[in-house]
């Protein structure tokens, strides 16, 4: 298929200009961007741009998902693992509408995504039209920026916008709107990709001299903590943060968007902070004398209640948002600005330490945690299997260096607690918003962005019926990504707490499941299930053996919960083993 | 913190575009706050809007939604201050009958005190504008109220402060 040449030749081309109509526009920028896929699906109002995409097949991949919330998950998917930015595109009205949940999980979790919508005709706009619906004003909230387009001109300068705004500093969604008669228009395109903004500082300059007081703070610390977030990941900092940890010798913990920075396996990396999170982090948290926070933003599920939240501590905050400083923690020193640059800043000006008596405390706690949870979650000796050894014979097979792309629940917590990591980039779940549904569809992208790589997704019985529908993506585009289901007949995660605080009054929580199993053969997808733990071992290896996509759902004990955990408003230190 | 609750004047330097309104109150919105007045002009810069925003909140609360408001894209800088470190006003305008004019003394004698502008007078009502403090805006109509007002509108305050705002700089440096 070969239009696109005849197409060229009927183009007046003047200078460096070309002549095109604004939908083709929309075409060409992505494909100037860099976008190799685009998640989506079409309606009347993006039809122009969606002839345009037939056009270019051959250039971009657009992969029709079930439903828009799916396009958004997938975008993110794909975002979150490559560092890209993540494009979903939908039509007016309801197709709008469904992105909303994805483009709100991506501005919490700062996920970089681009979605484009079609909109009614220009003429329309506030009449109430046929599939209007006022998108703009809808995503205002939970949007790093959007814009509509009612003229072909515009096109290519707010989309070279949106890819910057987008990807740049602390990341997030934009959308961009585009009305019908935009689509159609003609303009003289020509791309000049953003490079600056002048009402925007993506990255704010950095001092030297709060990167001195932080080596002096930290060079003179007796117990220090560093808590490491999401932004390390999105800064590209890696590197940066495993010279600083060696270095300086300190315990380092992560918060549950932080996973995978460093290795599970660095004796520095004591575990992850937060509700669900490690015993002795959280504990220490409130023994430390100094917290080092870097690219982390004190979410309440991180930090348990404020008012006993590391008082004894001095807190440096390394942050690239500035509003997020002080906002949760009061901080006694802010390191503002890129974290890689921060971090290689203070390398060279930290004293070469080891804390070894400091850091046998976080042996001596994880013992405890060892013998009261962890053993018990992966070496169970009761007759039902339980999630935390489904996640212990994954890690057996793909000896951490799968992605784990978890849903949101109990199986999530148990998920990024055990699951083993080698390379950065790997844990991807919806943090900040807690979307069920968000695995299925996210792993579809994830594994479209990194085919070399093993991509699993993680899900719960509940969280998996919201986005199902995503195994008929899975089916038309042979997206080999494998997808285990815990099914525990409950929405595990609430008849937790419906258990431990409204005295087992399990309020709507139960459910009566289909067959998974022949769902996934409906949508001809290989599927096993198991129930007993002679055959765990062997299933989970058939899945990932099997090449294409596969399903597995494991039977595991119903009324089982997580722990630690600290109770919601209460202090990270009266964390609860059981 | 609802004890140190107090007027604070947010000023901020936006570009001047379509949405952006949606886009600030919504910050407000999410923390449940409600703005007292709100108003929004050109600025000394061309192609710059100033907007003024008046809020009872805490000095904590007004810190953290000045970076809130100040991390939105088409946001040049946000600032706030109290009171004493403004300089502000408000106006107004009082829609009254004519007669009372010719024929009341008194009403006279409120406009001369209150250095109020008759904007303009005909056969049926006369439009009086005062602009000032708050509280002289209130007395004025207060001291008017009993002779029957036929309308009354009050404008959002408006205010610069004492100490400079380098939005000027700000640009240049951008520019360089
Ligand atoms: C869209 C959405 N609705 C509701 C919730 C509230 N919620 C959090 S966890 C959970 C239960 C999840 O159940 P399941 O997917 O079966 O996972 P499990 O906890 O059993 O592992 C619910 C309902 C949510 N996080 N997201």
């Amino acid at each position: 298929m070969n239009n696109t040449q005849t197409l060229e030749a009927s183009k007046k081309t003047q200078g460096s200009t070309q002549r095109l109509s604004g939908s083709e526009a929309v075409v060409k920028c992505l494909l100037a961007e860099g976008v190799d896929v685009i998640y989506g699906y079409p309606g009347g109002a993006i039809m122009p741009v969606y002839d345009e995409l037939f056009k270019y097949q051959k250039e971009i991949h657009h992969v029709l998902t079930r439903h828009e919330q799916g396009a958004t998950h997938a975008a993110q998917g794909y975002a979150r693992i490559s560092g890209k930015v993540g494009v979903a595109i939908a039509t007016s009205g309801p197709g709008a509408t469904n992105l909303i949940t994805g483009i709100a999980d991506a501005q919490i979790d700062s996920t970089p995504m681009v979605c484009i919508t079609g909109q009614v005709g220009a003429h329309l706009l506030g009449s109430d039209a046929f599939q209007e619906t006022d998108i703009v004003g809808i995503s205002t909230p939970v949007t790093k920026w959007n814009h509509q387009i009612t003229k072909a001109s515009e096109i290519p300068e707010v989309l070279a916008k949106a890819f910057y705004i987008a990807r740049s500093g602390r990341p997030g969604p934009v959308l961009i709107d585009i009305t019908k008669n935009a689509q159609f228009e003609e303009l003289d395109f020509e791309y000049t990709p953003c490079t600056g903004i002048r009402s925007y500082t993506p990255v704010p300059k950095l001092e030297v001299t709060a990167v001195e007081q932080a080596a002096a703070m930290i060079n003179e610390a007796k117990k220090p903590l560093i808590v490491w977030g999401q932004g390390v990941i999105l800064g590209k900092a890696e590197k940066e943060l495993k010279e600083v940890i060696e270095r300086a010798g300190i315990p380092s913990a992560w918060t549950i968007l932080g996973a995978s920075a460093i290795p599970t396996s660095h004796p520095l990396n004591v575990g992850m902070v937060g509700m669900h999170g490690n015993y002795a982090p959280n504990i220490l948290t409130n023994e430390c004398d100094l917290l080092i926070a870097i690219g982390m933003r004190f979410d309440d599920r991180v930090t348990g209640n404020l008012e006993t939240y590391a008082k004894q501590a001095a807190v440096i905050h390394f942050e690239i948002d500035p509003a997020e400083v002080d906002k949760n923690v009061k901080t006694d020193l802010a390191v503002i600005g890129d974290a890689k640059e921060s971090l290689s800043k203070l390398l060279p000006l930290l004293a070469k330490k080891t804390y070894p008596k400091w850091l046998n405390r976080f042996k001596e706690l994880y013992q405890i945690e060892f013998e009261k949870v962890i053993d018990k979650d992966l070496n169970p000796t009761k007759e039902g299997l339980t999630m935390g050894e489904v996640m212990k014979e994954l890690n057996k097979v793909t000896k951490g260096n799968a992605a784990i792309v978890s849903d949101v629940g109990q199986h999530q917590m148990i998920a990024c607690r055990y699951a083993e990591f080698n390379q950065s980039k790997s844990n991807i779940t919806s943090g900040g918003l807690g979307t069920m549904g968000f695995a299925l569809p996210a792993a579809i992208g994830a594994k479209m962005a990194t085919p070399e790589r093993e991509v699993v997704a993680v899900i719960g019985d509940g969280g998996y019926q919201m986005t199902i529908q995503e195994l008929g993506t899975i089916f038309q585009t042979k997206v080999p990504v494998k997808i285990i289901v815990l099914n525990n007949d409950f929405l595990g995660m609430v008849r937790q707490w419906q258990q431990l605080f409204f005295d087992k009054r399990y309020a709507s929580t139960e459910l009566v499941n289909p067959d998974f199993v022949n769902i996934a053969k409906g949508y001809y997808i290989e599927a096993n299930r198991v129930s007993e733990r002679k055959d765990l071992s062997e299933a989970v290896k058939t899945m990932l053996d099997h090449d294409g996509p596969y399903f597995l759902e494991v039977c595991v004990e119903k009324e089982d919960n997580v722990f630690p955990m600290i109770p919601s408003g209460a202090s990270v230190s009266d964390i609860r083993l059981s | 913190m609802e004890t140190n609750k107090q007027l604070f004047t947010v000023s901020i330097y936006t570009e001047n575009s379509v949405g952006l309104l949606n886009r600030i109150s919504a910050i407000f919105q999410k923390r449940h706050i409600n703005i007292e007045c709100i108003s929004t002009s050109v600025s000394e810069i061309d192609g710059v809007s100033r907007w003024t925003i008046v809020v009872f909140v805490s000095e904590e609360q007004i810190r953290k939604i000045i970076g809130q408001i100040e991390k939105q894209v088409e946001v040049i800088k946000a600032y706030y201050h109290t009171d004493e470190e403004t300089i502000y006003q408000e106006s107004c305008m009082f829609k009254i009958k004519s007669d009372l004019l010719f024929e009341d003394r008194q009403i006279q004698n409120i406009i001369k005190e209150s250095n109020a502008r008759i904007v303009t007078v005909n056969r049926e009502f006369f439009v009086l504008e005062k602009s000032g403090r708050r509280s002289e805006v209130d007395l004025l109509y207060r001291e008017l109220k009993p002779f029957g007002i036929m309308q009354f509108v009050r404008s959002g305050r408006i205010s610069v402060t004492k100490q400079e705002m380098k939005i000027t700089e700000l640009l240049e440096a951008f520019q360089a």
